[in-house]
This record gives C-alpha cells, sequence and structure tokens, in this order.
C-alpha cells in the first residue's frame, strides 16, 4: 500500500505532498523534511530504494525535481518505481511544464492512486475527467 | 473588494520570497484576504480561495478555517466547486474532526447524481477518508455502483470498497455477490482494482480466501492473455503490456496459492511461462519477474519451477542496476533457509557484492554471506569475509565479527586456522568485538595444546605491533603469561622461531601496565601475567619489584593482587610453583544462562597432580575477566554473561568435586560473599584444610520463630535452594494456640528492594485450633547481593466472626540465611 506522495525540488521545499494514511499536520513537516534528507544526500550511483523506519522509500529524481512515494513492505518496489514514472509520463503530457496548478495535478494523482492503490495507470484515460472539466471551465 | 488573486498568481509570488520571514508575511496576508473574503459569503471566488488555502497548508500553514467552506462547496451545483470542494476534504479533513459527518449525506446525493464525473468524485472522497460510520451508511450505494456497466465508476467504486472493508470488516460478505462478474470485465482499470479488492477481501478472512481460490483458472487465463497479446497501445509499457495488471495477478495468484496443492499446480504453467518470456531489458520486465519469483517462492511449487526462480535471481545479481541487485538479494536471503543449494550456486556473484558501494547492498550481501557459509567453503569465504571486515564502516564491523566467530566455530577446518581466524579478527576490528569472544579464545587455545607455542609467539608479535585493542592485548598477556617458558625457549613448529629474552618479555608486559591505552582490566590481565612468568622464568627479582610496586596502587583492583602476589612471594613461597602452575584443558559444557554467584569460601583440593588454582579474592565479583584471570583463566564468567560455559554451582556440586577430582566439571569462580575479611591467610589455609565452604554449604539453618502474638504463632524452617544458592526457601509453618479456629488465614509477606520474593500458595487458608495443626507457605527470597534479610509481615484473618489484622517487621534472620 502507497502511505504518501511527495514531490520535493533540490532545496527541499515541497512542491506535491498527499498522504494516503493520515499523519497529523505537525509531523509532516518533519517527515518531509527528514525523508528528503535521506534522498538527496544519496549518491547516483546507489540504489533507488532506501529502508526508512518500518516503510520503505522509492524515489527517483527527474531534474531538478525528486518524487518520493512511501510504501509498505510488501510492494514490489520495481513495480512502484515503474508507477513513478507513468505518473510523471501523465503529467508530462498534461501540463507542457510541470507544477503550477497543483490542484489539477492532485486531479490526476486521484486519478491514478485512490487509497494508497493503483486504480488506473493509462496514460489517456486518467486524463479524460480532467479534460471534460477543463471544457467545463472554459 | 478587488476580485481575490487566482492561485497560479499566489504561487508565483510565493516563490519570489527569499526569507521564511518573507514567505510568511505574504501567507499572513493572503490568509485575512482569504477569511474576509469567506466571511462575505462570495459565491463565485470561494472555490478560487479554497484552492489557495490548500496550497498553503501543503506548505504547512493552519489552514482549518477552510474546511466549512469545503462543505459549501460540496454542496454546491457547479463541477468546479464540487471538485476544489471534495479535494480539501480530502486534505484537511480526516474522521477525526466532527465536521466530516456532515458530508455524509452530501456524498450520498452524489452517488447518485446523473454525472459519472460528480459520482466518481464522491466515490473518491469516500474511498479516501470515511469513517466506520460513513462507510456503514453508504455501502449499499458503493455496492450498487459496482455492478453498473459503467467501467469509470466501477473501478472507483472497486477500491471504494476496500476502503469500507477495511474499516468495517463486518460488511465484506455484502460485497461478495457483486464480485462475481468483476473479473470478466474488459476494461483493466476495473480489472486492476477488481483484483486489490480480492486480494484484500482474502488476505482479511480465510473463509473467502477458499471461496475464491476457484477463480485461479480465470486469473491464470487473463494474465496469459495479457502475455501472449500483440502489442496493444493502450497499456503498453516499453513494450509489455500492462505491467502492473501482471504484478497485481502475481501477487493474487501468490495469496491464493500459498497452502494450497490443487491452485499451485493449476500455476505452474503460467509462472513459468512469465518468467521465460518475460524481456528482462528494462526495468519494466524486471518488476514483473521479480514479482514471478516471490510468487514462485511462497507457493507449492515443484522444484524445477524453483530452480528457475533463483536462476532468475542469479541473473539479477549479475545486473548493472543497483536496484535489482538490492532486490535480489533481499529475496535470496528469503530463500536461503529453504533451497540452500541452490543459493550456493550464486555464491561467487554474492561475495563480490560485499565490495558493492552501496551500504544496503553491502549490508544484505553480508547477512546472505553468513547465511551460505559451509564446512566446503569456509576457506574460501572467510577469506573474502575479513577482507570485508578489513574495509567495511564501523556500523558493520560488530555484527561482522559476531558472525565470522560463529561461523569459524561452526566449520573451522584446522585448529591452527580457526586461531589464525581469531587473531585476524581481533587486529583488525578488536575494539568492535563482543566481550565474551576473549574467554572463548583462551579457552580454544587451552584446548589446542600442540599449537601453544605458535599460538604464544604470534600474539608477542602482534603485541609489539599494536597494544591498543584490548581484547587482543587481554588474550596476548594471558598467552604470554601461561606459556611464558616456550616463548623464550624459542621452540615452534609452525612458524620460525623467534628469539625472545625473559627481559623483553617482561618489558612488553611492564608497558602494558603502565601504557595509556590499557583500560583497567587489562591491567589486571598483564599483572597475573607477570606473576605467574615467576615461577617460568628465572628473573625473579625483577618480578618482585614489579609486583610490589603496584601494592600501593590507586586502583583498587591492582592493589589487591599486588597485595596478594606480594604475600606469595613473602609467606606462601612455598606453594608458588603449583599454585602457579599450567592450567588444564578446559571443556565447555552445555550450560547457558548467567552464572551466579556461588557459595563458596575456598578451593577444592585435588590430589591429583594437576593444578591449584589462585585464590578467589573477596571483592565483588563484577569483572568477569577479572576473576576469570585469578582462577587462571578459568572462562566463567560470573553474572550476566550467557555464554556456554560452567555450570553454575550449587553447593551440592562443589561437594562433588572434594569427591571427584577429574576437573572437568571445572572449579568455579567463588567470590566469597560478605565472610570475614581477612583475606589470604585465611583463605590460603582454607586450601590446605578442610575446605571452608562446606560448614556454610551444607550446614542446616536453624529454624526461627517470626510472630508470636494472640496464639498465632508463625516459624520459619530455611533450606537452601538447589541449583541456585541465592535463592533461600523458607517455609512458614502457622499454628493457632487459642481455642477457636482462624479461618480465612492470609499471610503477605513485603521485602526491601534487593530482594525478589515470591510466594506460593499456602496449603489451606484454616488455621485448627488448639495446635492440631499447621498452615504452610513456601516462600522463595532471591538475594543476589546477599544483604541481610528482613521482611515485613501482615496476617489476617477471622477469628470467632471478627475479622483481625496485624503488621509485623522480622528481623532475626539467621545469618546463614542470606549469606
Amino acid at each position: 500500500m502507497i502511505k504518501f506522495v511527495l514531490m520535493v525540488n533540490r532545496q527541499g521545499q515541497t512542491r506535491l505532498s498527499r498522504y494516503f494514511q493520515p499523519v497529523e499536520l505537525s509531523r509532516r513537516a518533519a517527515l518531509e523534511a527528514d525523508v528528503v534528507r535521506c534522498c538527496l544526500s544519496r549518491k547516483k550511483d546507489q540504489c533507488s530504494f532506501v529502508e526508512y523506519k518500518d516503510y520503505k522509500l522509492v524515489y527517483r529524481q527527474y531534474a531538478a525535481l525528486y518524487i518520493v512515494v512511501g510504501v509498505t513492505d510488501s510492494e514490489n518496489e520495481l513495480s512502484v518505481y515503474e508507477l513513478v514514472h507513468n505518473f510523471v509520463e501523465v503529467l508530462d503530457k498534461y501540463f507542457s511544464r510541470i507544477m503550477f496548478n497543483l490542484d489539477r495535478v492532485h486531479i490526476i494523482l486521484d486519478e491514478m492512486i485512490q487509497n494508497g492503490h493503483v486504480v488506473e495507470t493509462n496514460r489517456s484515460r486518467v486524463l479524460a475527467p480532467l479534460t471534460a472539466l477543463d471544457k467545463m471551465v472554459d | 473588494m478587488p476580485a481575490p488573486i487566482r492561485l497560479r498568481e499566489l504561487i508565483r509570488t510565493i516563490r519570489t520570497a527569499r526569507t521564511q520571514a518573507e514567505e510568511r508575511e505574504m501567507i499572513q496576508k493572503e490568509c485575512a484576504a482569504i477569511r474576509s473574503s469567506f466571511r462575505e459569503e462570495d459565491n463565485t471566488y470561494r472555490c478560487r480561495n479554497v484552492a489557495k488555502l490548500l496550497y498553503m497548508h501543503m506548505l504547512g500553514y493552519p489552514a482549518h478555517f477552510g474546511q466549512l467552506e469545503c462543505l459549501k462547496l460540496i454542496a454546491s451545483q457547479k463541477f468546479t466547486d464540487k471538485r476544489i470542494g471534495y479535494l480539501g476534504a480530502m486534505l484537511l479533513l480526516d474522521e477525526r474532526q466532527d465536521v466530516h459527518l456532515l458530508m455524509t449525506n452530501c456524498i450520498k446525493n452524489d452517488l447518485n447524481h446523473s454525472t459519472q464525473y460528480v459520482q466518481g468524485l464522491a466515490l473518491c472522497t469516500l474511498g479516501c477518508m470515511g469513517s466506520s460510520e460513513m462507510c456503514r451508511d453508504l455501502a449499499g450505494e458503493v455496492e450498487k455502483l459496482l455492478k453498473t456497466s459503467n467501467s469509470y465508476l466501477r473501478k472507483k467504486a472497486a477500491l471504494c470498497a476496500v476502503h469500507v472493508i477495511r474499516k468495517v470488516p463486518e460488511l465484506m460478505e455484502m460485497f461478495l455477490p457483486a464480485t462475481k462478474n468483476l473479473l470478466s470485465e474488459k476494461n483493466h482499470g476495473v480489472l486492476h482494482t477488481s483484483v486489490v479488492l480480492l486480494t484484500e477481501m482474502c488476505e482479511r478472512s480465510p473463509d473467502m480466501l477458499s471461496h475464491f481460490r476457484k477463480l485461479v483458472p480465470q486469473l491464470v487465463r487473463i494474465l496469459k492473455n495479457l502475455i501472449m497479446s500483440g502489442y496493444s497501445p493502450e497499456h503498453d509499457v516499453s513494450g509489455i503490456s500492462d505491467p502492473f495488471l501482471q504484478v497485481r495477478i502475481l501477487r493474487l495468484l501468490r495469496i491464493l496459492g500459498k497452502s494450497d496443492d490443487d491452485s499451485s499446480e493449476a500455476m505452474n504453467d503460467i509462472l513459468a511461462q512469465v518468467a521465460t518470456n518475460t524481456e528482462t531489458s528494462k526495468n519494466v520486465g524486471n518488476a514483473i519477474l521479480y514479482e514471478t519469483v516471490l510468487t514462485i517462492m511462497d507457493i507449492k511449487s515443484e522444484s524445477g519451477l524453483r530452480v528457475l526462480a533463483i536462476n532468475i535471481l542469479g541473473r539479477f545479481l549479475l545486473n548493472n542496476d543497483k536496484n535489482i541487485r538490492y532486490v535480489a538479494l533481499t529475496s535470496l536471503l528469503k530463500t536461503v533457509q529453504t533451497d540452500h543449494n541452490a543459493v550456493q550456486r550464486h555464491r561467487s556473484t554474492i561475495v563480490d557484492c560485499l565490495k558493492d558501494l552501496d551500504v544496503s547492498i553491502k549490508r544484505r550481501a553480508m547477512e546472505l554471506s553468513f547465511a551460505l557459509v559451509n564446512g566446503n567453503n569456509i576457506r574460501g569465504m572467510m577469506k573474502e569475509l575479513l577482507y570485508f571486515l578489513d574495509s567495511c564502516d564501523p556500523e558493520f564491523k560488530a555484527d561482522c565479527a559476531s558472525g565470522v566467530f560463529l561461523a569459524a566455530e561452526k566449520y573451522a577446518p584446522s585448529k591452527r586456522w580457526h586461531i589464525d581466524t581469531i587473531m585476524r579478527v581481533l587486529t583488525t576490528a578488536g575494539s568492535y568485538v563482543r566481550d565474551d569472544s576473549v574467554p572463548n579464545l583462551i579457552q580454544l587455545i587451552t584446548n589446542s595444546v600442540e599449537m601453544h607455542a605458535y599460538t604464544v609467539q604470534r600474539l608477542y608479535k602482534a603485541l609489539l605491533d599494536d597494544i591498543s585493542q584490548q581484547p587482543l592485548v587481554q588474550v596476548a598477556s594471558w598467552c604470554i603469561g601461561e606459556y611464558g617458558d616456550l616463548l623464550v625457549s624459542g621452540q615452534c613448529e609452525e612458524e620460525e622461531p623467534i628469539q625472545v629474552t625473559e627481559d623483553e618479555v617482561l618489558d612488553v608486559l611492564e608497558g602494558l601496565l603502565v601504557s595509556n591505552l590499557s583500560t583497567p582490566v587489562t591491567r589486571g590481565y598483564s599483572l597475573t601475567a607477570i606473576m605467574k612468568l615467576s615461577t617460568r622464568f628465572s628473573s625473579v627479582n625483577r618480578i618482585k619489584k614489579v609486583v610490589s610496586i603496584y601494592g600501593s596502587s590507586i586502583d583498587v583492583e591492582l592493589q589487591q593482587r599486588a597485595v596478594e602476589y606480594n604475600a606469595l612471594f613473602k609467606k606462601y613461597d612455598h606453594m608458588r610453583p603449583a599454585l602457579l602452575e599450567r592450567m588444564p584443558i578446559m571443556e565447555k559444557t552445555a550450560t547457558n544462562g548467567p552464572t551466579e554467584i556461588v557459595q563458596t569460601n575456598g578451593e577444592t583440593e585435588p590430589s591429583v597432580v594437576e593444578t591449584k588454582h589462585l585464590p578467589p579474592v573477596t571483592q565483588p565479583a563484577n569483572q568477569a575477566n577479572d576473576l576469570l584471570d585469578l582462577l587462571g583463566g578459568n572462562d566463567v564468567p560470573v553474572i550476566q554473561t550467557t555464554m556456554p560455559t560452567k555450570p553454575a554451582s550449587a553447593g551440592g556440586e562443589l561437594l562433588d568435586l572434594l569427591g571427584d577430582l577429574s576437573l572437568s566439571g571445572g572449579p568455579t569462580p567463588a567470590p566469597a560473599p560478605s565472610v570475614p575479611t581477612s583475606q589470604p591467610s585465611f583463605l590460603l589455609d582454607g586450601l590446605t584444610s578442610q575446605p571452608l565452604f562446606n560448614d556454610i554449604a551444607t550446614a542446616a539453618i536453624p529454624p526461627m520463630t517470626a510472630y508470636h502474638k494472640n496464639g498465632l504463632k508463625i516459624d520459619f524452617t530455611f533450606e537452601r535452594a538447589n541449583p541456585n544458592p541465592n535463592v533461600a526457601v523458607i517455609t512458614i509453618h502457622a499454628s493457632n494456640s487459642t481455642e477457636a479456629d482462624m479461618t480465612e488465614f492470609v499471610f503477605q509477606a513485603a521485602v526491601p528492594k534487593t530482594f525478589q520474593l515470591q510466594l506460593l500458595s499456602p496449603s489451606s487458608n484454616v488455621v485448627p485450633a488448639l495446635n492440631q495443626g499447621t498452615v504452610t507457605q513456601v516462600i522463595r527470597v532471591l538475594n543476589p547481593q546477599k544483604q541481610q534479610l528482613r521482611m515485613r509481615i501482615k496476617l489476617t484473618y477471622t477469628l470467632k466472626g471478627s475479622p483481625v489484622q496485624d503488621l509485623a517487621e522480622v528481623n532475626n534472620f539467621p545469618p546463614q540465611s542470606w549469606q
């Protein structure tokens, strides 16, 4: 089960955070800082899976952005690694450049991961409600 | 009031802030604007404001004032409003707030909305943060949606059902009929989520598990279609169609086939097919293979398949990608217990991974290497592991050192190799080894008689190089003390003998005594070693001088030893040679557990040659090494260490030693407890005359009267517990000299903190009148510190209908009961 999804930049600022298991607000900042420190300090040739407390972190770097996913032990790490890449591809398809529209990203994330499990991985199907939404707004 | 800024602009503005304070200021300003806008009940811009609020919440600022606004948004009719409202609900609310219950009605209406997107929103939110009450209320709706033909809704409903089941497990049966045709869907999204739903149900309830076993053929078919079907652009990821679904199905198959032969058999083919046909050039293929391997390992697969799985893992190990190697090592660790031989084949690759740069890979490789060591490969593996020990980080050294010791003990091909290995570990990682390795090594050395000369020579050389590693120094000084004569005489078959003079040896040992690097324990070792050399070397005067210098040392330990050794020189010179003779071979006995302080005062006097041992010194036996050395390296650590060593002896065993002179049982270390303190003479007398402990251990302890009042008399009788002499077993006898019975008699006792008390059940709780019978009860008192036993007792009983209660203190315990 996926516990959380974080997007952080090189300086450690959180760009997106989504928790699928409730975590108190006060603890979130500390958790994010800790997780980020863990991932940022790893070198290029180290593996992308880190054991952190009682769960695992799978992280992937895209230019200046790190995507970190916290998963329970029972998940297939390589599969989650692929999922991260899938997510980035969806974002790529929708936005010309990522990140300025936070609520849209949340919507995409909702379409892909619900309640800690993967719902849909097909790019076009994920983006269908969003395109409908955009049409409604315009 | 001007229109509130859009979210995009807000983000841009905040990003321009250069300091934390600036950012906070901007956010506060914006928060104030949002709050006033909320107060104005402005419908048009509410959505925008809440979106901004969510962004600020993500940055860590409090946003609870937006919760009600989210609810208002959810209730609105516009889709954009609903969207943001639900998102806000998911992010800001959870079941701990009461506000969320207000959403229930909204969600219910939305679940029946005409637009599928709205229904989807509601399902998503319910699935994320629905509380158990909400789930109970809305489960029916979810179940209805699970049966619709709309695939968009169906997949969301499935995951929502997962959440409902998690919150309210009793509702699982409700979803059972809906799952019947979930798997016949074509839509992959629905398939995926239904597999998740089935997995969740199977994990939660074994009945469901057996029910769903019949779905195995269907799952196998779906998987087959996925692999065999050609290129499908919809689900393709790097050439493999829908790997996510494949992985999920494999996991469900794993759960279904776990202990079931039939299902496992049905799966064998497809697993083999997946394992062989999947392309491994990309990460995707490897992900699928990983899951396949895990499944093969868990179900009851045939051996051919298992070998295939392990080969896949072996191939992973050779892959350049770190992730894959890590994953392979982890799975091999899980399987090494069951498929040991198959994993052995990949031993060389695993050993190569020890040299990897990545910390997690190194740790896994180390654990796996230790698991793979056996009698055949011990030499090669040990070489690699020792090399690893040299170069690894400190956090690994302790684990590696203990692992090396264990492996060497189990599989050592020869004694010399064993000693060499241990010495190597001590020289490279000496400060990280566990404390009990020193006595272990000493015992090993004494046991290998033919290696004594070689050992002492090597240790001496090591000592010349480096005196900072304490365990090594301790072992070396002990050996030099024991076998110094071999060292000086220069006989050694195994190696080139070195020429050492007595003075040089004494120089080294004295150097240890004065060096800053030596701990007090080490100093104790070296002083005793010097003393032992007095019988083996000829330069006795020098030794006498050294010993007398330390008679006034500040360290109590050293001082005591030096004083006693001095006494040996002066008054008991005739005994010195016998005392300081060579140690016999020690055998390891099987008893484990902490050895307790034993009640002995003296040592047994064997009339067969062997050895006498140095008298135990009366001091608290807190330094295991210390005692160890005094007794000539007897490797029984007193207290706390759990080594397989000599049995904790009780009085009975010592009695045996008196009669039975073979020392294979080993002498027991004995700090005599608070026995009168005029040391050496008293104890040495004990050596030649009848051992005193005889009296102490076997004398009966006189009974005593603890309480006598109002006709109730309580007597205590004592016994020593066997085998634990720290435990005093007290039996109370309560008797009643009045004319009426004492009923409901309860005896309670309390002891000071340093003791432990255990009260067993009484024989009865009626004390018959006129001394016609007694009530007995057994108390066990553990007295590890040998302090004076005191007890406070409380008695309650009913005499002639009226309850009586009394407290008393018992201080008159006979000294033998607690000594």
